[in-house]
């Protein structure tokens, strides 16, 4: 079996007293979607914001394409080719469409081909190039979150839940543009509530609780399996979707 | 389907409402408002315009000194009391570089007297700026995140500034005379036009202008901009937000040197604790405009000012208390400042 | 009955209850222990102070809101007392209206202060109350008519507590028992009385809150404490006996002006008096107070004989100069707050 692109090794961290993730071990091979499922408060976020150094693990590995990741600081994690899009997408509202993008390609303008592709992906960001991002809607705001971890070439986008709070019809539009997404070869980590989105863009799953990881395996697996979902994830996924 | 969601998140409409739209602007309009106000409040056309000017100049020395400090709170959520130490500081040296150069202050010629005066600001800059850069290392960076702290030692720090410059340059407070071509007047007919504060607007126009310029149109002023917003977001963009946090911190305090003596040469005095006095004024811009905000910080120093000239002539009583009405009214009106900034 | 008086928050360490017993015989034998005239106006000055920088630690140190009007509440306390004996001068009336009116309009404007700069967030507090003391500060100055301007006011205090009057004839351990020993004792009991009921507030399930949430306020506020009432109670509580604070020193001083009651270089020192002494215990305050009032007026001599012996030496005379003791206060508080921000208490209550 091939080196995994990321991989965790018992990894624990601590915000303020509360012991949040107890010893995540995840494997994340490259080239793939892998989906991070489990309910709400089970650490997955905390796993997200652990390998991109925002809170740094207690203890544990997280070593990246070899390099042990653990206690570097964000900046530096983000420039071995690490892409953040958080829960609240962590746009800058007050700047423009473009300057957002212009600031996420860090090492200088992008090249056209790249950002027809971007256009292609989310043609409203065209449309709205010289807007603030504020003025965006929800779903729009979104696609320009990840358009933003896209600027440049990554290896490895950590993406926590893109859907939520969007109209079903805009998740379609999302769903779309990842599957567009997994033929760049981007190794993409997904933190995702929505199971019908899993699993239309899933190929490996690993789900969490309280802090652990306590399923792995193909996503298609999972998928096929309702008793497996009905233990591991509850009814707290909306499977109806 | 495809189709139809592409048609709808294109043609959803990515304004705000019309209110907020209009919200927005509603400060801006705030300075118009009040030289209507004042001219129909005065009555007599040349009183007002000297009012004006004065007020003007007031407004544009204060956001020269503050502008510093509220993109400092802005970036990284501080408080920082020793911005009046760099006001100060930036004052005495920029004295000792005018007074020591004697002939050059007092001759009939503007080129020798900005001889003395530009390299007054410079000096003023670089030390202020200097000192900026070592009172973070020192005060400052131990304190990050927690904020009674950071008010006590960055106060601390101010006391032991305001202590250094009594120790360096004596206790007593020094007069500054402006040099020959900022003194005396221009005559328009009824209108007599302070020279210095013509200066100091434009002076103070060209800084905030460039501010605007680096803040809206380079790579490093949408850096400060996103860091003010979302600091974590821009470290995950792969950028230091440090580098950034230092830079902005010592720009301020250099710019609240020059505003130092700029203001040293209006009062034609500076005194160690001149710092702490204008910091007062300082404080209030700060937080009218909301803090972080550079709009803000212009407009609510230009509103200040202003204020301050007008009551001073028709309720002069009243002058004092003006300013402390006007940030009552504002915080009423918004309790986050004219323009805040949404933070994530 | 200790227990009881200190509301159960006995000293915990030896070293501080020797001290703080050392300070309460100082104090309450000040008259007879150091008699002179210098010597009893630094007791009164300390005990005063005592009171003022306790109340601040109310804010401060239990509260954690950084505030800069506390002297013009002891301003408004003094002016109150001052200007009601210039109305009905050396009368007990004016004494007790000006106290009771100082008290009221200190109350009053801490609450309109709470009210416009709590609610936004805790560190506009310290922005705005410096700008509104400092503009209270002008404005007392500009009103001369009633304040006295920039000269202040003197005026007569009641008969009972001037040098003139004798309680009784003798003297006891060579001292008068004269009306200035009453007002002594006046200060003194006042003191003492006010620093028991602080001690009572921040002991009681009110003070307890307030430190719930200085530690967090997010999680006091989750738990259902409406954290802007708490803090607003708070800073009108300090600032009433702030008042209270001032309208003692007005009656000690028999004078009030801007440079003893509002200045900010008095909000200075009660920020270093506490800061040393130790936040968040106010006992710290007590200790503050008198260290750093015992230190300005008599460490200084020693400091102007070191400045002097030094003579001829370059710099090193002007740092130890008298004046420059505020540079060396400043670098202790700095240090102080990085290195043990609980200050000389918490240093003694560690160390026992």
């Amino acid at each position: 079996m091939p080196e995994p692109l990321l991989r965790l090794e018992g990894v624990h961290t601590h915000i303020g007293q509360y012991h949040i993730l107890q010893g995540v071990d995840l494997d994340v091979p490259a080239g793939g979607l892998t989906m991070l499922l489990g309910r709400n408060g089970a650490g997955k976020t905390t796993t997200l914001r652990s390998i991109m150094g925002l809170w740094n693990p207690s203890q544990g590995r997280v070593v990246f394409d070899g390099t042990e990741i653990g206690g570097m600081g964000t900046a530096d994690i983000a420039r071995l080719g690490l892409a953040y899009v958080p829960e609240n997408m962590g746009l800058f509202g007050n700047l423009t469409v473009q300057e957002n993008m212009v600031l996420a390609a860090r090492k200088g303008p992008m090249d056209n081909a790249r950002l027809d592709w971007i256009f292609e992906l989310f043609p409203a960001l065209k449309k709205f190039w010289r807007l603030p991002a504020g003025n965006l809607s929800g779903g729009q705001k979104q696609m320009l979150a990840i358009a933003r971890a896209i600027s440049e070439p990554r290896r490895l986008l950590l993406i926590d839940e893109p859907t939520k709070g969007l109209a079903p019809s805009i998740v379609e539009a999302l769903i779309e543009a990842f599957l567009d997404l997994k033929r760049s070869e981007t190794t993409i980590l997904l933190v995702e509530q929505n199971f019908r989105m899993a699993c239309a863009v899933g190929d490996s799953v690993a789900v969490m609780d309280d802090g652990q990881i306590v399923h792995t395996g193909a996503m298609s697996e999972l998928a096929e399996n309702e008793a497996l979902q009905q233990r591991l994830l509850g009814l707290s996924l909306d499977t109806h979707q | 389907m495809t189709d139809q969601t592409a048609s709808q998140t294109e043609t959803a409409a990515p304004r705000a409402p019309l209110s907020e739209r209009f919200g927005k602007w509603v400060p801006y309009l705030l300075v118009p408002v009040f030289l209507i106000l004042g001219y129909l409040l005065i009555g007599s056309g040349p009183t007002w315009a000297t009012l004006t000017l004065a007020g003007l100049a007031m407004g544009m020395m204060i956001f020269v000194m503050a502008s510093g400090l509220t993109l400092v709170f802005g970036l990284m959520d501080i408080l920082n009391f020793g911005h009046g130490a760099f006001i100060s500081i930036g004052a005495f040296v920029g004295a000792t570089v005018l007074l020591s150069a004697g002939g050059w202050t007092g001759a009939d010629s503007v080129l020798l007297n900005l001889g003395a005066v530009l390299p007054a600001m410079l000096a003023a800059m670089m030390v202020a700026g200097g000192l900026g850069y070592v009172f973070e290392r020192v005060i400052v960076r131990p304190v990050y995140g927690a904020h009674l702290k950071q008010i006590l030692v960055t106060m601390g720090g101010l006391i032991v500034a305001e202590e250094l410059i009594r120790l360096i340059w004596g206790p007593d407070a020094i007069p500054l005379p402006r040099p020959e071509a900022f003194t005396g007047a221009w005559i328009f007919g009824m209108v007599a036009i302070e020279k210095y504060r013509v200066y100091s607007v434009i002076l103070g126009l060209i800084i905030f202008l460039a501010l605007l310029w680096v803040l809206g149109r380079t790579r490093t002023g949408l850096l400060i901009r996103a860091g003010v917003e979302n600091g974590e977001m821009v470290e995950a963009l792969g950028y230091r937000i440090r580098l950034i946090f230092i830079l902005v911190f010592v720009a301020g305090s250099a710019l609240a040197g020059l505003g130092g003596v700029m203001w040293g040469l209006y009062e034609q005095i500076i005194t160690a604790q001149m710092g702490l006095d204008v910091l007062v004024l300082v404080f209030i811009v700060v937080i009218i405009g909301g803090l972080g905000s550079v709009h803000g910080c212009f407009i609510g120093a230009l509103l200040v000012g202003l204020l301050a000239n007008y009551t001073g002539y028709l309720m002069p009583k009243l002058a004092l208390g003006s300013n402390i009405l006007l940030m009552v009214a504002v915080l009423m009106w918004r309790p986050q400042g004219l323009l805040p900034i949404n933070k994530q | 009955m200790l227990n009881a008086l200190l509301s159960g928050d006995l000293p915990r360490s030896r070293g501080l209850t020797l001290i703080l017993l050392a300070i309460l015989v100082g104090l309450a034998f000040a008259p007879f222990l150091f008699p002179g005239t210098r010597s009893l106006n630094t007791a009164a000055t300390i005990c005063v102070f005592i009171v003022l920088v306790a109340s601040y630690d109310l804010l401060l140190g239990y509260t954690g809101v950084v505030s800069f009007a506390h002297t013009m509440f002891y301003g408004i306390g003094a002016y109150g007392v001052a200007i009601m004996l210039e109305l009905w001068p050396a009368s007990w009336g004016g004494i007790l209206l000006g106290s009771l009116a100082g008290l009221a309009v200190s109350i009053a404007l801490a609450f309109v202060i709470a009210l416009f700069s709590l609610r936004v967030r805790a560190i506009f507090f310290a922005m705005v109350t410096l700008a509104v003391s400092s503009a209270f500060m002008i404005l007392a100055s500009q009103l001369s008519g009633l304040t006295g301007g920039e000269d202040g006011l003197s005026y007569r205090v009641p008969r009972e507590l001037g040098p003139a009057f004798k309680l009784i004839d003798t003297e006891i351990l060579g001292v008068k028992v004269d009306g200035r020993l009453l007002n002594y004792y006046l200060v003194f009991l006042a003191s003492a009385g006010l620093v028991l009921l602080l001690l009572r507030f921040v002991n009681a399930p009110f003070g307890r809150v307030l430190q719930a949430i200085r530690e967090n306020t997010f999680r006091a506020e989750a738990i259902g404490y409406r954290t802007v009432i708490y803090r607003t109670i708070a800073v009108c509580l300090s600032a009433g006996v702030a008042s209270l604070a001032g309208s003692l020193m007005a009656i000690w001083l028999k004078y009030t002006g801007p440079d003893t009651t509002l200045s900010l270089t008095i909000m200075i020192d009660i920020l270093l008096m506490l800061v040393i002494g130790g936040m968040g215990s106010i006992y710290g305050a007590v200790l503050g107070a008198t260290l750093f009032i015992l230190a300005r007026n008599y460490l200084q001599n020693l400091m102007d004989i070191g400045a002097s012996a030094l003579g001829d030496l370059p710099l090193l005379p002007a740092l130890i100069d008298p004046d420059r003791w505020l540079l060396w206060l400043g670098v202790l508080f700095i240090l102080s707050v990085y290195f043990f921000p609980s200050g000389i208490v918490g240093r003694l209550r560690a160390g026992r």
